[in-house]
């Protein structure tokens, strides 16, 4: 298989006017005829849904969910970047590519970079249309704040909850559609199966899915001309994370099996400022707001024996003398301090906890200090700034942030890998399309705070509108898809094969037993740091637990029912799959770049070091059956606009 | 800690459901009260003693409105501004008797144990709930100068979760404090005031339909809404309605 990427011909900032300018269209009559699936109704699906529905198309979407609204873009907390430049500071469409280029270290596709940033303007002028409250000064006009890689001020806001305003926004749109007509909802359904249907000429093209009902258990069959998944990204591989406890790869692993490649999933963003684990009985780790870092200060005890006193409860911050605080970020990166990127600071605190300065009773946390913020500016203003975060920091730990300072700790936050797509966002599956999260395009190996958003919006309000049509312009005479057909007999009886394996099996162990030992693993061996010797033990770590899963696991209850452990075990299942993948890639990503640190190759001062002459590639994987390796296919990044330089958060 | 817990089985929207009472032991008081129903299924599945109970749940920080546990007599049990899953044991008192039920509406009908149906919220929303703006072709974002004041009381309104505890805890089951928060984010915006008099009409049209009550004035949705939404907000629906009715171009 050659990876054709499809980006198109002209110059950088050409290219999406081209590219819209050549392409194919469906005339409205035509619209009407063609059905598009949208599985997810996070900030992508939710857009692209309402966006393809306003144009015509039949769609049918799709969310786990009891309602569209309750998707995990919901929980985003910072903000959204766009290029406005309405601060006069400097921005423009190349500042904002440029400096998500980097912040991705190098790893991203340039063409696809580019048409985020040249797009990003018009995500806020749809989302002020919507009536998303966006944070505004006092002529009325919208406020922006700074966020981690950027020296501008480019991040719109809608207090803490800029994610659950934008999702609300789409929702709106899409809750439109559906009472126009154009958009039918299936909530409380999980894709189960993917449908490949040979056309006319033999190609083999995405032509439906198979779904649970999750309320009935019964299996569902629905068919269209193109099918986009939209579900988000892989984190909770690792059991404990900031995702929400549903959120899942199965969708997106499904089109792998099927024969969608997926790339770079070794590349997972591990944020610095999560509320620390506290016990075995914990279910997730909630995130403190990357905006923290502009006011708090990070630190931890200069002796060992002050922070040994700190986990002992002997001690608390308050007794450790100023001059006896190491503010780590600071001393190690005097430019950026506390806002260097994401992975940087991660990986410091790590390497604090593990040489023994760790605070709290796990010793696997650092302070984040608000005592100089509150100091300067007065508690009423750090309250005005942050108060949400501090009153839901203050209701999970018991300790007010305001008297005492914050602990904090990396947990995983978001997954920079995904399917494969091209430039068209079609994956390497004919008519199946993948956005947000779920695919791999634009983050490259690390992404920037307060850009997840704008991608999602992006590929769903501005990007498949216009590529989908161009894929669909020669569907118009194929008609309806039937369902009573072999592929979707077979596509079903594959799923309940695997649902009745599951639930024949009447095992001794919940399938909860057997994430929260995969996430160990995956934490331990597949985490902040890795090496050659930690990941092929996890490999056979995974392969072992997988076994064991298989033969006792017990899933209660009947198989159509409403059933969360029967979609917990099946979900799980697909994690084992791919956790050995990231893993894999883990493996043979031999360098260090932004998410992915391999203690292998680092500098003399511990920064990640990159080998760009034999790693500036996409590696995409083909899926070859249960347990078999896969085959590796490289996609070369050609960086023909950018200057390629050494990340430098020093000075 | 230990608890007696007393919890709503149901098996499905048909069947006679009833109260079933477990034990949990060594609980630590800093486990969600999520998590100490977790560590319940696994107890219960572990020990075949009953299928898991179960209960709505997604982003475990309070935000996507999916948890919504009535504990105890009250919407998310007895902590203020806080969804079920924020509330910690530490709430509670070692050896407690908890009371655990879904959200009783005749419009949220029980799905299974403690899930409802919630479907109705989006269907009043589908009727008319946004603002009816089509993907592209919209005027630049700084184009129109919202006062601050606006904007902030829109975002105060807008900050609902949609999770239910306001019928939950209404007598009359009355969906009163949802709907008034959407109009009234909606209405305080200039993009959301050219369909302010079509959009209350057909929201509480819908509503009434769907067999939420009318409402109580005992303000206990505000008192319960874990994002404290204000009762003003009724107050401006109240009034956006007596508008669309008498003053508006628009026959309701």
């Amino acid at each position: 298989m050659k990876l054709d990427s499809k980006i198109p011909q002209g110059p950088l900032s050409e290219k999406w006017t081209n590219y819209k300018i050549n392409q194919k269209l469906v005339n409205p009559a035509n619209k009407r005829k063609l059905n598009i699936i949208v599985v997810g109704t996070g900030l992508a699906g939710a857009s692209a849904a309402a966006s393809l529905g306003a144009l015509g198309f039949n769609v049918d979407t799709f969310c786990i969910q009891d309602s569209p609204r309750r998707a995990h873009s919901i929980a985003a907390q910072g903000g959204i970047n766009a290029a406005k430049n309405y601060q006069n500071d400097g921005d423009s469409v190349e500042r904002l590519f440029r400096d998500t280029i980097k912040g991705g270290d190098y790893r991203a596709r340039e063409a696809n970079v580019y048409r985020l940033a040249e797009v990003s303007g018009d995500i806020i002028d749809q989302c002020v249309a919507q009536g998303v409250p966006f944070a505004r000064d006092y002529s009325g006009l919208l406020d922006n704040r700074s966020f981690g890689g950027a020296q501008v001020s480019r991040t719109f806001y809608a207090r803490g909850q800029t994610g659950q305003q934008l999702l609300l926004g789409a929702y709106g749109a899409l809750s439109r559609e559906i009472n126009r007509g154009t958009v039918k909802l299936h909530a409380r359904c999980e894709m189960e199966e993917l449908v490949l249907v040979n056309d006319s000429e033999g190609k083999l093209r995405a032509r439906g899915i198979i779904v649970r009902n999750l309320v009935t258990g019964k299996l569902e069959r629905y068919s269209a001309h193109a099918v986009v998944i939209a579900t988000g990204g892989y984190g909770n591989v690792y059991y404990l994370s900031t995702n929400a406890m549903n959120s899942n790869v199965s969708a997106a692993w499904i089109c792998h099996r099927k024969g969608a490649l997926f790339a770079n999933p070794c590349y997972v963003q591990i944020h610095p400022t999560c509320i620390p684990v506290h016990g075995d009985y914990q279910s997730k780790l909630t995130l403190m707001s990357e905006s923290l870092r502009n006011d708090g200060r990070i630190w931890v005890p200069k002796k060992k024996e002050d922070a040994e006193a700190i986990r002992n409860g002997r001690k608390t911050a308050f007794d450790i003398a100023e001059e006896d605080r190491d503010y780590y970020l600071e001393r190690r990166y005097p430019a950026f301090g506390n806002l260097v990127p994401r992975d940087v600071a991660s990986r410091a605190a790590k390497e604090r906890c593990d040489a023994g300065y760790g605070v709290g009773p796990t010793g696997l946390a650092v302070f984040l200090d608000f005592k100089d913020a509150i100091e300067r500016l007065g508690r009423d203003v750090v309250e005005q700034k942050y108060g949400n975060l501090f009153q839901m920091y203050h209701k999970i730990t018991d300790k007010d942030p305001y008297e005492t300072p914050m602990m904090i700790y990396p947990a995983v936050h978001y997954t920079m890998g995904g399917l494969w797509v091209d430039y068209e966002l079609q994956t390497t599956v004919p008519g199946l399309f993948a956005a947000g999260e779920a695919n791999f395009s634009d983050h490259g190996a690390n992404r920037l705070g307060a850009s997840a958003l704008m991608q999602g919006l992006a590929d769903g309000y501005f990007v498949l509108p216009y590529t989908l049509q161009n894929y669909l312009a020669d569907q118009i005479t194929v008609g309806k898809i039937p369902i009573n057909t072999p592929e979707f007999d077979e596509a079903e009886k594959a799923v309940r094969d695997r649902e009745e394996r599951l639930l024949n099996n009447k095992g001794d162990k919940t399938v909860d037993y057997y994430h929260k030992k995969l996430g160990h693993i995956m934490w331990e061996y597949v985490g902040m740091s890795r090496d050659e010797k930690g990941l092929t033990k996890a490999k056979a770590m995974i392969d072992e637990l997988e076994d064991e899963f298989w033969h006792h696991v017990n899933v209660p209850g009947d198989i159509e029912s409403f059933n969360p452990e029967m979609e917990k075990a099946m979900r799980l299942a697909d994690y084992f799959e791919l956790a050995r993948l990231i893993t894999t890639d883990a493996l043979h990503r031999k360098e260090s770049c932004g998410g992915h640190f391999r203690t292998e190759s680092q500098t003399d001062d511990g920064e990640t070091k990159r080998d760009d002459e034999n790693f500036m590639y996409v590696a995409a994987w083909e899926y070859q059956g249960h347990k078999q390796p896969e085959t590796l296919y490289k996609e070369d990044l050609n960086y023909e606009h950018i200057k390629i330089a050494t990340r430098n958060y020093k000075n | 800690m230990n608890f007696t817990l007393h919890i709503w089985r149901q098996e499905n929207a048909t069947a006679k459901g009833r109260f079933e009472t477990y034990k949990v032991e060594n609980i630590s008081p800093d486990c969600s009260f999520l998590e100490m129903l977790d560590i319940l299924n696994e107890q219960l599945t572990n020990d075949h003693i009953a299928h898991p109970v179960c209960f709505d749940n997604d982003c475990r920080e309070g935000i996507c409105g999916m948890c919504g546990l009535y504990i105890n007599g009250r919407p998310h049990g007895n902590d203020d501004g806080v969804t079920t899953c924020q509330l910690h044991m530490r709430k509670f008192d070692d050896g407690d008797e908890i009371w655990i039920e879904p959200w009783r509406a005749k419009a949220f009908p029980v799905i299974c144990d403690l899930v409802v149906d919630r479907s109705a919220f989006d269907k009043i929303i589908q009727a008319g709930g946004y603002i009816s703006v089509t993907t592209g072709g919209v005027p630049d974002a700084n184009s129109i100068p919202v006062p601050k004041r606006m904007a902030d009381m829109a975002m105060d309104a807008a900050e609902c979760i949609g999770c239910g505890a306001c019928v939950a805890a209404c007598k009359n089951a009355s969906a009163m404090l949802f709907v008034g928060a959407k109009v009234a984010h909606l209405a305080l915006l200039p993009q959301g005031q050219i369909e302010s008099q079509e959009r209350v009409q057909k929201m509480i049209c819908k509503m009434d339909e769907l067999g939420f009550g009318g409402c109580s004035n005992t303000y206990a949705c505000e008192a319960e809404c874990p994002k404290q939404i204000k009762r003003q907000n009724i107050a401006k629906l109240n009034r956006q309605w007596i508008g669309s009715i008498f003053g508006g171009n628009h026959k309701g």
